[in-house]
């Protein structure tokens, strides 16, 4: 994972606006971010919003869950799965979504707008 | 110049038209060309369930084939038009209507004719080919039971009387009388022989079925044979009979068997038996070689075989000589029946009376039950010849097939039909059948065929119906299916994986069960205790489900949030590009002309387009995630509720106009509608659920495409269940006919319960009862007769579900925490700028990529 630099994160909102078990979409430097926090250690992840497949931005509104250790968003539209940890869409080989940095930091959430290689 | 060689049927019947079902699967076209006579009016139609047709069942509903099968086909046919003789010479066959058709080979499928005795005073009885005519005054209220046209004249009589008589007590004179007694008339039923159903049944048999049938409210008479009908006192007829007792009765049909309609054979010199029936032989070939007979108008070995079964099965041979295509003959058929008269269940296999030298039988009579069972054995001791079972016929399929098979007999046969070993008589079996045992007569799959299709892969009974048809027609068999399915499965090894997911290995029955009975209120909890991992798309929504059908919760509750799919998130429906669609409830389509304004206003402010559905309600499409609350503000404050449109849940309750209105209208289908809509909305199910009230049989409301159909009667309300339309149509069930309100909606409790207990995930209950041991039956058993004790139990459930009911939109809207979740940016006020609408036809749509491209939205990347 790309190092970022601390400037580039933007705080975005309290933990706790992101529902448990479920996600948010934010709004960084234009781009639209799905924010999603799971489990009992809060992990926290940010993927692009936008769903290839459906061409429209509803990746925050998908059901989270895991496959064997895998944790993953499935697409509200026509629920293909994406893996939150790269964006590898689990069911195309071909197709994969950005990734973001996230980070909490004293009850903050802090999304970068620069992708993740 | 045809030079295909021709063949021309004579008979639309059951068996003429399996005939040409034979031909077509055999692709007949290159070779042979198709002409067939239908006499009546309809083309081939379900003479067997007959009497469903007072039932709520229609001409489309009862006919054999999809419309157009015939053309579609390449097949001639000449409706209404009777072939009246054949010129054996020339090879050709003249109708009444004046046509000459030339035929290279003649299948005669003309039928039966049923039989009237000659009594006195009533004049003369004549026929002109399938019906009967009265001569005289009596016009209109004698009648016979073979067409629909009959049912049309006796449904016409019953309506203006209050009596009923059928003279014969056989199979059909029983179902006549359920026909009867179902029209809402005081039902007699009048046998020359000492018990009902002589043919099948012996006389101990037949006295436990008329104290079964008489219970119902049916009168027997028997040992009567009419003499004369005269003018009635108190009713229209009197009937006479020969101990000098008498009967008054406004209707009377006539049911005294039926007899081989040959007429055009014996005018064309063809040979005939004594008493009557175009004689063939094993190829259902006729003295001429170039004309053959198939079903109840032949003769095979001295016997007419008056079932259709037996018919399918020369139908099948006599496609297989003419075509050259297959090698089955006819050897005989087993007249083995099993059916339900007046709600009394009948069997009768084999050689039920004993008849064979020598034989010996066992018998039980339960008279507190009402049943009586009864086997022949062969003089050796050591083979099952027949059997009669009469109020219970689980054993029917293992008897028949022990009695077909030959079987060696356990060593004490009576075990087979003692009540206390039930266990031992079902275990006798399968295994030990050979692979060309036929299992569903119906359709005459056999054993190595059902096995067959497993090995290709089927592991439902869903499946093996769909790949072989067996228990698609009477479902007698779907007990052995089932248990065929199972044994080869375990015999292959194959582990059919019910899981849930890989998170629960649970069904979704099990995990209902689990929910219910531990009282667990969350997923969390659920997973901590019986499952894995973090859950999915597949377990989540369905203990989600599960949850609300059981506790009723808000679903949006921080605890359930996550686990709501697509739709109900938003509570509202998810369209192509993100944005909603709305539809609040109109209970029955009833909606005021302030609502419907208000509606307008509302759409029209935000700038929704609007569409009727086809649950007659109104959607509203094009909101924003972030509009929803807002519109809802403005929804409720008007007066309207969640339309549930989003769930898998009750969606709507259509319904046709009803008595109010409608000059055909029988009861208030509206009313009821908007009743049953209010009761049961909110409640979440496996799948959607949806329901159609309609006032009469004319079936406006297409409640027999429904989940739940409910149909009006001039005497109650018909319940149909499992019905769907989209992508697999299936007609529904007749659950129950006639029912007053209260036990309507008792019924339908039941059922919805018993649904969301025992369905598959995402199971719509069509292929959910396609799934079900038993089928209809089994539905009846349990809601009606409430065979498992559970009828309470589901009852209970509905009502807490009633009970919590809360309008989802109200609850929401009035809470500033939840509707902080519809804002599209938890960061900004900011819309979604790849939501673009244009205008079409003076409403919004969504624009297409080129229109997004034209109009200078950045176009993301598109993966292939």
């Amino acid at each position: 994972m790309k190092k970022v630099a601390e400037t580039t994160y933007n705080k975005i909102c309290a933990m706790n606006d992101i529902p448990h078990n479920a996600g948010v979409c934010a709004l960084v430097d234009g781009k639209q971010i799905a924010l999603f926090r799971i489990g009992d250690k809060n992990e926290l992840y940010a993927i692009s919003n936008y769903d290839p497949f459906s061409k429209a931005n509803v990746i925050s509104r998908g059901i989270v869950g895991t496959m064997g250790e895998i944790p993953k968003v499935v697409s509200p539209i026509y629920k293909q799965q994406f893996n939150l940890t790269n964006g590898q869409c689990i069911d195309n080989p071909k197709v994969s979504i950005p990734t973001y940095p996230i980070r909490e930091q004293g009850g903050a959430i802090y999304v970068s707008a620069i992708e993740n290689c | 110049m045809n030079s295909k060689h021709k063949i021309v049927i004579i008979g639309n019947g059951m068996v003429g038209h399996r005939f040409i079902e034979e031909l077509v699967d055999k692709d007949f076209r290159d070779n042979f060309s198709i002409t067939t006579f239908c006499e009546e009016k309809n083309l081939a139609y379900d003479r067997v369930s007959l009497s469903t047709y007072f039932n709520g069942k229609t001409k489309e509903d009862l006919s054999l084939m999809p419309e157009g099968y015939y053309e579609e086909n390449g097949v001639e046919i000449f409706i209404g038009d009777k072939a009246e003789s054949i010129d054996r010479k020339a090879k050709v066959v003249k109708s009444a209507g004046g046509r000459e058709v030339h035929y290279d080979t003649l299948v005669l499928a003309t039928g039966s004719y049923p039989f009237v005795p000659p009594i006195q005073g009533q004049k003369q009885y004549y026929f002109e080919g399938y019906r009967a005519f009265e001569c005289g005054d009596h016009k209109q209220h004698i009648h016979v039971y073979r067409t629909i046209d009959d049912l049309d004249a006796i449904k016409a009589s019953a309506s203006k009387s209050e009596i009923g008589t059928v003279i014969g007590g056989g199979l059909l004179g029983l179902e006549c009388a359920n026909a009867l007694k179902n029209l809402g008339l005081k039902t007699h039923v009048v046998d020359r022989g000492p018990s009902l159903m002589g043919v099948q049944i012996d006389a101990e048999g037949g006295i436990v079925l008329r104290a079964k049938i008489e219970e119902s409210g049916v009168q027997v008479h028997t040992s009567k044979s009419t003499k004369l009908i005269s003018s009635g006192k108190e009713a229209r007829y009197q009937l006479q009979f020969d101990d000098g007792t008498y009967l008054e009765t406004d209707i009377l049909v006539f049911s005294s068997g039926i007899r081989p309609r040959d007429e055009i054979a014996r005018k064309a010199g063809l040979k005939i038996g004594d008493k009557g029936g175009i004689v063939i032989d094993s190829e259902c070939r006729t003295s001429d070689e170039d004309i053959f007979a198939i079903g109840e108008c032949a003769l095979w070995n001295g016997q007419i075989f008056g079932l259709v079964s037996p018919g399918y099965k020369m139908a099948g041979v006599a496609a297989d000589i003419i075509t050259a295509q297959g090698d089955r003959r006819f050897e005989g058929a087993d007249m083995s029946t099993k059916l339900k008269l007046i709600g009394v269940d009948v069997a009768s296999i084999g050689d039920s009376h004993g008849r064979t030298e020598g034989s010996r039988s066992f018998s039980f009579r339960d008279e507190l039950k009402g049943t009586y069972k009864k086997i022949v054995i062969s003089p050796e001791g050591n083979r099952l010849l027949g059997a009669i079972l009469i109020g219970g016929v689980e054993e029917y399929g293992t008897l028949q097939q022990m009695m077909l098979n030959e079987m060696t007999l356990p060593k004490d046969p009576g075990s087979l039909i003692l009540p206390t070993t039930e266990e031992a008589a079902a275990g006798v079996g399968l295994d030990t059948l050979p692979e060309a045992a036929i299992i569903c007569s119906c359709h005459n799959v056999t054993k190595g065929e059902l096995m067959k299709s497993v090995q290709d892969g089927a592991t439902t009974i869903g499946e093996i119906k769909t790949a072989t048809c067996a228990s698609t027609g009477c479902g007698g068999c779907s007990t052995m299916c089932k248990q065929l399915l199972d044994n080869e499965l375990a015999k292959r090894g194959v582990d059919v994986n019910t899981d849930l997911c890989e998170h629960f290995p649970y069904t979704r029955q099990e995990l209902y069960g689990l929910i219910r009975v531990k009282g667990i209120r969350n997923f969390e909890t659920l997973l901590a205790e019986h499952g894995h991992g973090a859950g999915c798309e597949i377990c989540k929504p369905a203990v989600a489900s599960i949850l609300a059908a059981c506790w009723n919760e808000y679903i949006l509750k921080d605890e359930h949030y996550g686990l709501q799919d697509t739709n109900d998130r938003m509570l509202a429906n998810m369209q192509k590009d993100g944005t909603y669609s709305i539809v609040p409830r109109v209970a029955g389509g009833e909606i005021t002309p302030e609502k419907l304004i208000a509606l307008g206003e509302i759409a029209k402010k935000w700038n929704l387009y609007t569409k009727i559905t086809g649950g007659q309600r109104i959607d509203l499409f094009g909101a924003r995630q972030e509009q929803l609350p807002l519109i809802w503000e403005d929804l409720v404050a008007v007066g309207f509720e969640s339309g549930h449109a989003y769930g898998k849940a009750l969606r709507t309750v259509k319904s046709c106009v009803g008595s109010t209105w409608c000059r055909y209208g029988q009861q208030d289908s509206v009313g009821l509608a908007v009743e049953i809509e209010t009761r049961y909305k909110g409640l979440r199910t496996p799948h959607k659920l949806k329901m159609a009230v309609s006032g009469c049989t004319r079936e406006c409301a297409e409640a027999q495409g429904k989940d739940v159909g409910i149909i009006a009667t001039d005497l109650g309300w018909n319940l149909y269940v499992c019905g769907n339309g989209g992508m697999k149509p299936r007609h529904a069930d007749l659950l129950a006919a006639d029912l007053n309100k209260e036990s309507l909606i008792k019924y339908i409790d039941r059922f919805l319960m018993y649904y969301v207990r025992t369905a598959d995930r995402l199971q719509r209950t069509a292929p959910w009862l396609e799934n079900i041991e038993g089928g209809v039956e089994h539905l009846k058993a349990v809601i009606i007769e409430d065979s498992l004790g559970i009828a309470e139990q589901l009852e209970g459930e509905m009502a807490h579900i009633i009970d919590t009911y809360q309008c989802e939109w109200k609850t929401t809207v009035a809470s500033p925490e939840k509707r902080k979740r519809f804002r599209m940016f938890v960061n900004s006020d900011e819309t979604d700028n790849n939501v673009i609408f244009v205008e079409e036809r003076g409403q919004i749509r969504p624009a297409t990529d080129d229109e997004k491209f034209e109009l200078g939205v950045s176009r993301k990347e598109v993966f292939e």
